[in-house]
């Protein structure tokens, strides 16, 4: 419909929706995130939870214990290659619709640990991010806008089409290789599907 | 049925009762059935979710010897209690009553002694 009628209608009294609008209205009021942190950043998402910052404004009040439960997995911290198959594990066992924030440096690159042997550069070198939150550790109004962003983009997805979102793509993978120990790194060390290396020209 | 019957109301609340419970069902399922597409994983399957590779079965296996011996068990603790008030009302009992107990205790030792050579209380 017309944005300019359905703002005359508003005026009106007369409230327009679509079937798509409503599902991602409830969608996107009601992500409930997965109970899971690794370092520093979880002690921030803690707080955004708390009454302080009080994530439940936004529905997300719930933070699940299970996988299964859970639609929204804040990698917050720092992701060790030790750590790094439970991570794309647990994202494995979420079921569909289900979303990444990679919070803080760590989880977004490496961070501070970025030349360290152990530390992954990046969880979306694994499963899809949606949305990345940048900070050492981000403060709990960096999450919450965060987790804004993401009801913002979830709020645009569609459900049919050729655009439509990744869950509803009988194609579109729900699963992503969990990575094993190899000799000197985690095998394979990306997910070809997710991440691709960016291509380095040296001597240019 | 019409307005008059007394219980006109309550069929009307049941109904809607069921339908307030059934409708939202009938809606999701709907929903998965149209625009979800189920996407079935061997991690998705898995029986635990802690992250860790799942190992063996959720299938924890019982003797059931355990609960043989537990109800037997139950059958002679709760049974014997039965001795107690034969024991402290002994002197005052009638000879009718102390050969009904007697033929209490003997069923008691016989079914202990049925159970012992059956091998229920062998524990293999």
């Amino acid at each position: 419909m017309d944005e300019g009628l359905k703002s005359e209608l508003q005026k009106q009294g007369i409230f327009t929706t679509t079937l798509e609008d409503l599902y991602n209205w409830g969608r996107k009021n009601s992500v409930w995130p997965l109970s899971f942190g690794l370092a520093c950043c979880a002690i921030e998402m803690i707080s955004a939870s708390m009454a302080r910052y009080d994530l439940a404004r936004f529905g997300a009040e719930v933070f699940r214990p299970s996988p299964r439960q859970a639609d929204l997995m804040i990698v917050a911290g720092t992701v060790t290659k030790k750590m790094a198959p439970q991570v794309v594990r647990l994202y494995n066992q979420m079921p569909e619709p289900k979303y990444v924030i990679a919070m803080g440096a760590c989880a977004i690159s490496g961070g501070p640990f970025k030349q360290g042997y152990n530390v992954l550069k990046g969880i979306d070198r694994y499963i899809p991010v949606d949305v990345h939150i940048p900070g050492c550790p981000p403060r709990p109004e960096a999450l919450l806008h965060a987790f804004m962003t993401l009801q913002k983009m979830i709020d645009k997805q569609k459900l049919t089409g050729k655009d439509r979102a990744r869950h509803f793509d009988p194609e579109a993978p729900s699963e992503f290789p969990v990575p094993k120990f190899g000799a000197h790194d985690l095998e394979p060390t990306n997910n070809p599907g997710v991440w691709q290396p960016p291509v380095l020209a040296r001597g240019v | 049925m019409n307005e008059d019957n007394p219980y006109w109301f309550i069929t009307v609340l049941l109904i809607g009762g069921v339908a307030f419970c059934l409708t939202p069902l009938a809606l999701a399922w709907l929903w998965a059935r149209f625009f979800s597409p189920p996407k079935p994983g061997p991690e998705k399957n898995a029986i635990y979710e802690c992250g860790l590779e799942s190992k063996g079965d959720a299938w924890v296996q019982f003797k059931s010897e355990y609960y043989l011996y537990g109800i037997i068990f139950l059958i002679f603790d709760v049974e014997t209690v039965f001795l107690l008030p034969f024991a402290v009302a002994f002197t005052g009992l009638s000879v009718g009553a102390f050969l009904a107990m007697m033929v209490f205790l003997l069923l008691l030792v016989e079914g202990l002694v049925w159970a012992w050579v059956k091998g229920v209380l062998t524990w293999k």
